[in-house]
């Protein structure tokens, strides 16, 4: 019995944790939304952020874009040819790639180098005391470092999707119709009949929250960082294992609501 | 003048701050002294609004800052300048770049006055010329004359200082104290120091007070400081001759 009490105490103490690390992430994001809105708004900021977390993750983003593409085509040309449905390849690189790999892989990838970044950069500047520094300039630190980096993330991952969704179809047009023969014309008609647009603007708010998600994260992981330089590294971590858990839970409830 | 009232701070059950009285005199240096985890730093954050207590008050100038929303903090803190114990230096700005940080940010003065007045500080902190290292080609030493510099850049009424000889070695710790010396005596404004080393106080101070066990137990002039017959001044001030001596 006691053996039990104390595995509920361990489970409840971990629960108690994270809700309060998720009450402390929201008081976070509205703190962001508020100063958001406050005046003088920081464009300089804001589009170093845009080049850091968007033009920086480009490379990255066509070559994983380009591959998933490819590999779709792949997979779903030998599931569809054994009842001659080789033309519908297209349709499920399209549907696959907008819907559901486009927002998500982008998300993956713009976590692990830019919302790790983030941690590290503003756990290093809480841990030396630059934080401090800023406060004591008048400076809000929420504003100064966190509001552009949500804003840009915002801002580009949608834009990283819709790059990753044209070449992830490009890359399974590549494989489909050069590499294994299927009929272009019907490869492309099926794709234009059976893919809506509705398909892409519901990625492309996907990849809107997801940007939202990895960001937030990244930043309060920084921004709450103790412990030193094993701190920063803890922080890096957990960051980009929380954001990926939280997108792909946000992906299901996206993904119930809107299809 | 800053004035500090029944100052109280615990974090859980650690008591830090157990009712600080001080009076901290204007425009000059007062040098808070006590051993390492005595609260000095906290005392030092509360006296600039970087945290709350969780009873007192703190007096700037007759405003008591504790019941300051944040945009009237913020405004109060412009009267500031503080040189922190690392200098915490923006380490993705050069030297030029951290030290015109609060002009920039503050002022809507021109580059070409932002440059003249980065370079006048820079020289003021015995830096000149070295507008363009960043701060992972400093020293120690270097690093914290750039802080220097950066907290007197808005001209502040009241610098802050967080340990500033901490981690130097001796001729480069004495460098800095004479630093502050000068500077203080230059710009006539009020110095706040906190230190564990009793010779940087004895060196800057025109006020030295002791913090213990959450409570300023012995505060005075210098000379004054020397002659206390408290035994935990009289412990703490033979330890630290001592430890100078080896």
């Amino acid at each position: 019995m006691r053996k039990v009490w104390k595995t509920v105490n361990i489970v409840g103490e971990k629960v108690a944790k994270y809700i309060d690390e998720m009450g402390r992430m929201l008081l976070l994001l509205l703190d962001t939304i508020r100063w958001s809105f406050s005046p003088p708004f920081r464009l300089d900021l804001l589009f170093q952020q845009m080049d850091r977390v968007g033009v920086r993750s480009v490379l990255v983003v066509v070559l994983t874009g380009t591959f998933t593409g490819m590999v779709l085509a792949l997979q779903s040309f030998h599931a569809t040819r054994g009842f001659g449905a080789e033309t519908m390849v297209g349709v499920a690189v399209a549907l696959s790639m907008t819907r559901e790999l486009g927002p998500v892989l982008t998300s993956f990838m713009v976590a692990g180098r830019a919302g790790s970044a983030m941690a590290a950069e503003i756990g290093t500047m809480r841990i030396t005391e630059q934080i401090d520094a800023l406060f004591t300039m008048a400076i809000n630190p929420v504003k100064y470092l966190i509001v552009p980096r949500v804003l840009a993330s915002i801002v580009v991952v949608p834009m990283l999707t819709i790059i990753a969704d044209f070449v992830g179809i490009v890359g399974g047009y590549f494989m489909g119709v050069t590499v294994l023969g299927i009929n272009a014309g019907s490869y492309v008609a099926n794709m234009e009949k059976y893919v809506a647009l509705d398909d892409i603007y519901h990625g492309v708010i996907k990849a809107l929250v997801f940007g939202l998600i990895l960001s937030i994260i990244g930043c309060y992981k920084g921004y709450t960082t103790t412990g030193g330089a094993v701190g920063v590294g803890r922080a890096t971590t957990e960051s980009v294992v929380l954001s990926a858990i939280v997108i792909l839970m946000a992906n299901y409830l996206l993904t119930a609501a809107m299809f | 003048m800053i004035e500090i009232r029944g100052l109280h701070k615990s974090f859980g059950a650690l008591k830090v701050l157990q009712g600080v009285d001080l009076h901290i005199p204007l425009e000059k240096t007062t040098v808070i002294l006590g051993r390492s985890g005595a609260g000095k730093s906290v005392l030092l954050k509360h006296i600039i609004g970087l945290m709350r207590p969780d009873r007192g008050k703190v007096w700037i100038n007759g405003l008591d800052i504790t019941r300051l929303g944040d945009k009237d903090l913020n405004e109060m803190r412009k009267k500031f300048g503080m040189l922190f114990q690392e200098a915490a230096l923006f380490d993705s700005m050069n030297v030029e770049e951290n030290v015109a940080f609060p002009l920039r940010e503050h002022t809507k003065l021109s580059e070409k006055d932002i440059s003249r007045i980065v370079a006048q500080k820079l020289e003021q902190v015995g830096l000149p010329g070295e507008e363009k290292k960043m701060p992972a080609q400093l020293s120690g030493g270097m690093k914290r004359r750039v802080g220097l510099a950066r907290a007197l850049v808005l001209d502040p009424e009241i610098v802050l200082f967080d340990e500033p000889t901490a981690g130097l070695d001796p001729p480069m710790a004495a460098a800095i104290e004479d630093l502050i010396i000068e500077t203080q005596r230059k710009l006539g404004r009020t110095f706040v120091v906190i230190t564990h080393n009793i010779h940087t106080a004895f060196h800057i101070a025109h006020k030295i007070a002791m913090l213990h066990e959450g409570r300023i137990i012995e505060e005075g002039t210098p000379r004054a400081f020397r002659r206390s017959s408290n035994f935990v001044v009289q412990v703490f001030m033979s330890r630290g001759e001592e430890k100078e001596v080896k």
